[in-house]
């Protein structure tokens, strides 16, 4: 028999693995976190950098996409400004449930050095958020370590529950 | 050896507190100085008002009449070589004089020359607009309204260019507080979710040097996690930093460090 061919005498002489709907379905949705690009000053670059080839986050499963509805979770990397927030909520509310936000950076966090009338003091007086990642901007390995944190926190929740939406208000 | 300065607090003592100060002005130069300057303020002079000129830091300043600048500047762009308008903008000076100072910064290339028209507005009063003459003054005259709400007559759209269209207040104004006033704090709360929802987001959080170990509302300890709201006491058992759960995850393999190989070749 070829070295390559299944090994039918291992379980029981089948090629299965038994395991939870929680556990198969997590872990679907641990290592397929698509992400929204949502670059909007310095820490953009960093999530760049998080995504391109010396990082490399599609080892993560984790994907850059341009679609609200395409995207898991939505990563908030940089200043957000009073006008924008409408559209940073808008956007938001057309991702599709279950989805998570990770803020990244002083500015998302708490608005950072713009203590001015122009900027949002912290991301989470619009969105609810999941993840806050520190730094001014926060280094590639922060946001790896951030999406982990997420894997982990997304494989603690039991996926046969019904998905409670969160809201902010 | 410097001397020893207390360091205690330094983040919340303000290092500048002069607010108003005036500071200590270039000295000026008379306009027959320069040949090149000299010929411009005549030709300037020989149809317009001209209130005040003098050079200052290799520059000519001259001060004009308001209601003559659309043709003063026209005059520089097509007989004197002033091709360019590189930057306008208003200065405040409200508290002391009672109006807006409006400087137009115009460069030569021919010339290698930099003139700076200047005029003196009330407060209420409008300019005429310069986009007819130089396109670059479309943006400029849009965020002069923006952060000064000074109008400019004959703008083909006169609306705000940075600050949102339905914002309330001109932001470059001494006046206007830096972080905003009661509009500004509550305004992205206000348009997505309605002024009802003030008081369950509630008010902004301005410090943001603001660390506290004991709140675990808004701050967890790196290694000693807590659920949120807990209590504080100080024993908290230490979380140790680990990738992923005890017993491994489905279908992924478990990550070892001690099998880990640490690459230290930078040349690898």
């Amino acid at each position: 028999m070829a070295q390559h061919k299944v090994n039918y005498t291992q379980n029981g002489g089948l090629p299965v693995a038994l395991t939870s709907i929680d556990k198969i379905v997590n872990w679907g949705r641990s290592n397929s976190i698509w992400a929204l690009t949502y670059g909007l000053a310095c820490c953009g670059i960093e999530m760049m950098a998080s995504g391109a080839s010396r990082y490399d986050f599609d080892r993560f499963g984790t994907i850059f996409r341009a679609s609200p509805r395409q995207a898991d979770v939505m990563i908030v990397a940089g200043t957000l400004t009073k006008k924008h927030a409408e559209f940073i909520k808008r956007l938001y509310d057309q991702m599709t449930e279950p989805k998570w936000v990770i803020s990244m950076g002083s500015c998302a966090n708490t608005g950072g050095m713009f203590n001015t009338y122009a900027t949002v003091q912290g991301v989470d007086r619009i969105i609810p958020v999941d993840l806050y990642l520190p730094g001014c901007a926060p280094r590639p390995e922060t946001l790896q370590y951030g999406v982990m944190l997420l894997q982990k926190k997304i494989r603690a929740n039991k996926a046969s529950r019904a998905q409670v939406a969160k809201r902010l208000m | 050896m410097r001397a020893y300065k207390p360091k205690d607090n330094v983040q919340a003592k303000a290092y500048y507190t002069d607010r108003f100060y005036v500071s200590p002005q270039v000295p000026k130069s008379p306009v027959e100085s320069d040949e090149i300057f000299a010929k411009d303020l005549e030709a300037i002079k020989a149809n317009f008002t001209v209130l005040d000129a003098y050079i200052q830091v290799e520059q000519m300043v001259v001060y004009i009449n308001p209601q003559d600048n659309f043709k003063v500047l026209k005059l520089l762009r097509d007989e004197c070589e002033y091709t360019q308008l590189s930057e306008m903008s208003a200065i405040d000076w409200l508290a002391t004089r009672g109006g807006f100072e409006i400087f137009y910064q115009m460069l030569s290339m021919n010339k290698r020359k930099r003139i700076r028209i200047k005029m003196f507005i009330n407060k209420g009063e409008s300019v005429n607009s310069v986009e007819k003459l130089f396109r670059s003054a479309d943006w400029s005259e849009r965020e002069m309204f923006d952060m000064f709400g000074i109008e400019a007559n004959g703008h083909p759209f006169m609306k705000r260019i940075l600050m949102p269209y339905d914002w309330q207040g001109f932001p470059l104004l001494k006046t206007y507080p830096l972080q905003g006033d009661e509009f500004a704090a509550w305004y992205e709360v206000d348009k997505i979710y309605g002024k009802e929802a003030r008081d369950i987001i509630g008010p902004e959080l301005r410090d943001s040097a603001k660390v506290d170990r004991y709140d675990s509302e808004r701050f967890a300890r790196l290694g000693y996690e807590v659920p949120k709201g807990t209590v504080i006491t100080g024993n908290e058992p230490k979380n140790e930093e680990n990738y992923q759960e005890e017993g491994g995850v489905f279908m992924i393999k478990k990550f070892d460090k001690k099998d880990s190989v640490v690459v230290d070749d930078p040349q690898r």
